[in-house]
């Protein structure tokens, strides 16, 4: 039987300069952000970045790991905008391709399903429409209706972070909601998922309802155990946001030197056991 | 009644954008929005289907800016079937709009280019989807010509023209009310530019024609905002204890 136990590192090398990572979670909550952050030490560059943005987009941006962000948003939630993903943005250095949040699960289902592109009326009549990588498909049907045909959202690999797992790689979240990560996972070649604790498969199912083992084995090719691993994003009902942390990460915007200190401190300190003794977690 | 703020018109002109809905999501964005559209459910709207800002579903009116007051659950509604109540036309949501032109347009992804933008802002977030499959208003806390501009640098929300130019596709678009602080717009003019509907007490046409960046149409007769009764003010304080909607829009 397949132990699939890996650590934050071993995920990093199977990852090249190039690819397109998806990243689980919604905003600043669940983020897999001990993966993020190996990501940001490592030497990898000039990424496809797809998430429903959050501080993983603002730290892998801030660490120039990124070519591209495909997003609907990028928002801390109780800070709307994400400074360093704004930065990013407005410095020009990075590109990207905007989303509706609608058309963006389509993306995900579309590559989870195997299929080139998934029909919507979402985009149409915005500017959405004026990139080029976005275009429209006509019904064959006798409503001959225009429609957008939301490209596949292919992903070389995905990360994301759920409350309980196994280590065959069976899953659960126990907060209030699953959020996109299944999609995530069935999208990518690559699939990893962090959680807060490994456990035994009969620990997992007593664990909460049987609707929480939202991602099964046939979707993760790795389980990383990371206690406090979406720190400082919530993980509820394990840990909410840490505010004040995440206010100390967002003032880091404001000037180069502020964010060199950030990044020496809590992203090149280590690997997550020394970032947990760091944050004091 | 002398103790009627502001604020308190803007409230009753947002929940005065969800009447006749019915048994349709309603979800209003801001503390303002929050505000009037939990009225709008509490008075003559009691059908309204309202969340908790995550994925619950809840039959009591929460009071905003409160902690730890006890939610009555009636169901479970994470993100993604969010988007399935969006695809299927049945919520109305009120949104805000960094800018906004006469056919209701709407930006609040970025100023300037999209590809290198002057300011990054939100994004798109669900604006295209929103104003394409079902109904959208808008709520303006600050009403000034930086807002309502001739031109958008980026189409987030679609309004009235481009939908019209999509034939068809565009049946189910239908833009609500935009309420600022300054008074209520619609878009029920021929050719679905913006108009002035009411005005709050103590803003004249001039005020907010001054404040609008293009030319609005301006009815010679315009109501006043109507004015909260004793029952409704009584409400408002109740989901409002803190005072949140004097911060929004102060006098």
């Amino acid at each position: 039987m397949a132990d699939k136990r890996i650590t934050e590192e071993d995920v990093v090398a199977e990852l090249r300069d190039g690819m397109t990572v998806g990243i689980g979670g919604w905003g600043s909550r669940r983020k897999p952000m001990s993966i993020v952050r190996a990501i940001a030490r490592s030497s990898l560059k000039d990424l496809t970045i797809v998430s429903y943005g959050g501080p993983d987009v603002g730290v892998l941006c801030a660490t120039g790991k990124v070519a591209k962000v495909v997003y609907a948003f990028c928002s801390l939630d109780s800070i709307p905008l994400e400074p360093h993903f704004r930065k990013a943005r407005e410095a020009g250095s990075i590109s990207t391709l905007e989303m509706d949040e609608g058309m963006f699960l389509l993306g995900l289902q579309a590559a989870a399903w195997r299929v080139p592109f998934l029909p919507t009326r979402v985009g149409l009549g915005s500017s959405l429409m004026e990139q080029p990588e976005i275009r429209t498909v006509k019904s064959p049907y006798a409503d001959a209706e225009e429609l957008v045909a939301v490209p596949a959202l292919n992903l070389d690999a995905a990360i994301v972070h759920m409350n309980r797992g196994d280590a065959r790689g069976n899953g659960q979240y126990l907060g209030v909601d699953p959020y996109f990560d299944d999609l995530f996972l069935m999208a990518a070649e690559r699939r990893f998922m962090s959680v807060e604790k490994v456990v035994t498969t009969d620990e997992l199912i007593a664990g909460g309802p049987l609707q929480s083992l939202r991602i099964n084995r046939l979707m993760t090719d790795g389980v990383i155990e990371a206690p406090f691993g979406a720190h400082f994003t919530q993980c509820p009902p394990d840990y909410e946001r840490d505010e004040e942390f995440q206010r100390e990460y967002a003032a880091s915007a404001k000037d180069p030197d502020a964010w060199a200190a950030f990044r020496a401190k809590y992203i090149d300190c280590g690997d997550h056991a020394e970032y947990r003794r760091v944050v004091g977690l | 009644m002398s103790n009627v703020t502001r604020a308190d018109y803007c409230v009753i002109a947002v929940a005065e954008t969800f009447r006749g809905d019915g048994e349709i999501m309603a979800n209003p964005i801001g503390t303002i929005p929050m505000i009037g559209g939990r009225l709008a459910r509490s008075t003559f709207e009691p059908d309204l289907v309202m969340t908790d800002g995550e994925a619950m579903l809840v039959a009591n009116a929460l009071p905003v800016g409160v902690e730890g007051v006890e939610k009555v659950v009636e169901a479970w509604n994470p993100y993604r079937s969010m988007f399935d109540v969006v695809f299927s036309g049945r919520r109305h949501v009120m949104m805000g709009a960094s800018q906004m032109d006469r056919f209701g347009n709407q930006n609040f992804a970025c100023i300037g280019p999209m590809d290198k933008p002057k300011a990054q802002l939100l994004g798109f977030r669900g604006a295209p989807g929103n104003t394409i499959q079902n109904k959208t208003s808008f709520w303006i806390p600050m009403h000034s010509v930086k807002v309502f501009v001739e031109r958008v640098d980026v189409v987030t929300g679609v309004g009235y023209d481009r939908a019209k130019a999509l034939g068809a596709a565009g049946r189910f678009h239908r833009l609500g009310h935009v309420v600022t602080n300054l008074g209520v717009l619609d878009f029920e003019t021929p050719d679905n530019s913006l108009r002035i509907r009411s005005l709050h007490p103590g803003v004249s046409a001039d005020d907010l024609v001054a404040a609008t960046g293009f030319d609005l149409v301006v009815p010679d007769d315009i109501p006043d905002t109507r004015a909260p009764t004793d029952a409704e003010m009584e409400i408002i304080n109740t989901l409002d204890p803190r005072g949140l909607r004097g911060k929004e829009v102060p006098e």
